[in-house]
């Protein structure tokens, strides 16, 4: 039952934000921000441009590529941070793994 | 990018977040609260005697409208409200309560339901979800019936709300177990963390009671002992190792046995306001226990934002300058601020005196005593609480 909630993360997890954790700009103080239960959350530029990537469908290895691509990186760095960021947010319960569509 | 991604951690290694409020706080001062408390209405099927709300109840016929709901909550994501707590009461007693998560959702409103769950049904629920309700906290009052219904004053009850956590999840919604604990089950805590376990809620909250209004009448039957409050906080760090990543354990000692009073509130005026069945704008749910304070409402023709700011009620005990000593030379004065305005009137009968759950009142000693002599006495008879004032429990208090 609790299973979703300890991932581990790899290339090939397809994070998500859990359904009690929402991304949002907040106007008023022009900061990102992530809401969770009786927590309100400001995620660094970078973490924030990480999460906007993780819908579920991407896996983590296309958002290196993304990223990797978009900063003209080496791909090694990138993957290492990269997991290690989605990994911390994983374990503070800000991260799930998206359910499998089939069986 | 990897340096970016290295030099962008902060202190707190490496997960690309900080606490809001502490930026807000240095940023702006009296900045509007990033989370708002609708109490939706005073009714509710149970009759817990440590109810958070005033003895003093809203009637059902001065409730804000629905219409009158929707505009509060378009305001509040104008001004910068994130989250809205939906309360009571039971919130779930509205009729138009699914219309009102709806609201929340289409103006941007991240929405919690805080309920007892006694009449939610799973189509409710699903409706809620649907409707984008963000998650959902439930109130247990024990592990098993006996003691759990004796407390919720309602047959029952435990059962139902068993049922709904389960629905909950079953929609898929995230669940939070509050757990408000007290002399008269504190022995059940064990196994209420185990049933939230079950339950597969993502957090818990074990707060124990809160001396003010209802829980003062009935303080001699709630009561801890200070030997339950040192195995309470035993039990819960053993749990909150044991069950890290599984489920996230908040713990609000009773701040009788404090040396130092809570922040109440995050300091009066500073972080929240809460809005009443009726419409009052105000600085904590207990506060209109304070006679002699004016509260403002959604009804007058002041805006929200500016009964926030300029109100009598919310600037009198704003900041430090309104302390007498102790307070006022206190190193701590700005890490409690004073401790809470509704406790300090309701034993001292001032609101403006230090709060006596800290050492350096003057009440402190004579009030503590006071309470230990009661929870020895072992007197568990409660005053239920309802619309008529409350109503002493039949029996001797143990239930037969």
């Amino acid at each position: 039952m609790a299973g979703p909630r300890n991932i581990s993360v790899s290339e090939t997890s397809r994070p998500v934000l859990p359904r009690h954790a929402k991304l949002k700009f907040d106007e008023t103080r022009q900061v990102w921000v992530i809401l969770a239960p009786e927590r309100v959350l400001a995620p660094d530029e970078i973490a924030v441009e990480v999460l906007k990537l993780c819908d579920g469908v991407r896996s983590v290895g296309a958002m290196i590529d993304e990223l990797a691509a978009k900063y003209a990186a080496p791909r090694e760095a990138i993957a290492t941070d990269v997991v290690a960021m989605l990994q911390d947010l994983a374990d503070k319960g800000f991260l799930t793994q998206a359910r499998e569509k089939t069986s | 990018m990897s340096e970016i991604l290295a030099n962008s951690k902060p202190a707190d290694p490496g997960d690309g977040l900080a606490a809001l409020e502490a930026r807000r706080s240095t940023a702006e001062s009296f900045g509007i609260p990033l989370a708002v408390l609708a109490e939706l209405t005073h009714r509710c099927p149970l009759q817990c005697p440590y109810c958070s709300n005033p003895v003093e109840l809203d009637r059902a016929g001065s409730e804000l409208s629905t219409e009158e709901w929707k505009k509060v909550l378009s305001e509040l994501a104008e001004i910068g409200v994130l989250q809205i707590h939906f309360s009571g009461g039971e919130p779930t007693a509205r009729k138009d309560l699914v219309e009102l998560v709806r609201h929340a959702s289409d103006v941007g409103l991240y929405s919690n339901l805080i309920t007892s769950a006694v009449l939610l049904t799973r189509e409710k629920l699903s409706a809620l979800a649907d409707a984008g309700l963000c998650h959902v906290q439930i109130s247990f009052q024990g592990n098993e019936p006996s003691v759990a219904d004796r407390v919720a004053g309602l047959k029952q009850s435990h059962q139902k709300k068993l049922e709904a956590a389960r629905w909950t999840r079953e929609v898929d919604l995230p669940l939070t177990v509050n757990a408000v604990m007290h002399r008269q089950n504190l022995h059940q805590l064990s196994d209420i963390i185990q049933m939230a376990v079950d339950l597969d809620a993502d957090r818990l909250e074990v707060a124990n009671v809160q001396y003010y209004g209802w829980a003062l009448k009935n303080r001699a039957a709630l009561m801890p002992t200070l030997a339950q409050i040192e195995e309470t906080s035993r039990i819960v760090e053993e749990a909150q190792t044991r069950l890290k990543g599984i489920l996230a354990i908040d713990y609000v000692v009773p701040d009788y046995y404090a040396l130092r009073p809570k922040k109440c509130m995050g300091g009066w005026g500073r972080q929240f306001f809460n809005i009443s069945p009726a419409g009052k704008v105000l600085p904590c749910h207990a506060a209109e226990s304070i006679t002699g304070l004016q509260f403002e409402s959604v009804r007058s023709n002041h805006s929200i934002a500016w009964i926030w700011q300029n109100s009598e009620a919310f600037n009198r005990y704003r900041g430090t300058a309104w302390m007498p000593e102790p307070c006022k030379s206190c190193e701590f004065r700005e890490i409690d601020f004073g401790g809470c305005r509704c406790q300090a009137f309701a034993l001292t009968g001032d609101a403006g005196n230090t709060d006596p759950a800290c050492t350096l009142s003057p009440k402190h000693e004579e009030i503590f005593r006071q309470a230990e002599c009661e929870a020895a006495a072992d007197n568990n008879r409660f005053v239920y609480r309802n619309f008529a004032g409350g109503t002493l429990e039949t029996g001797g208090g143990d239930g037969a």
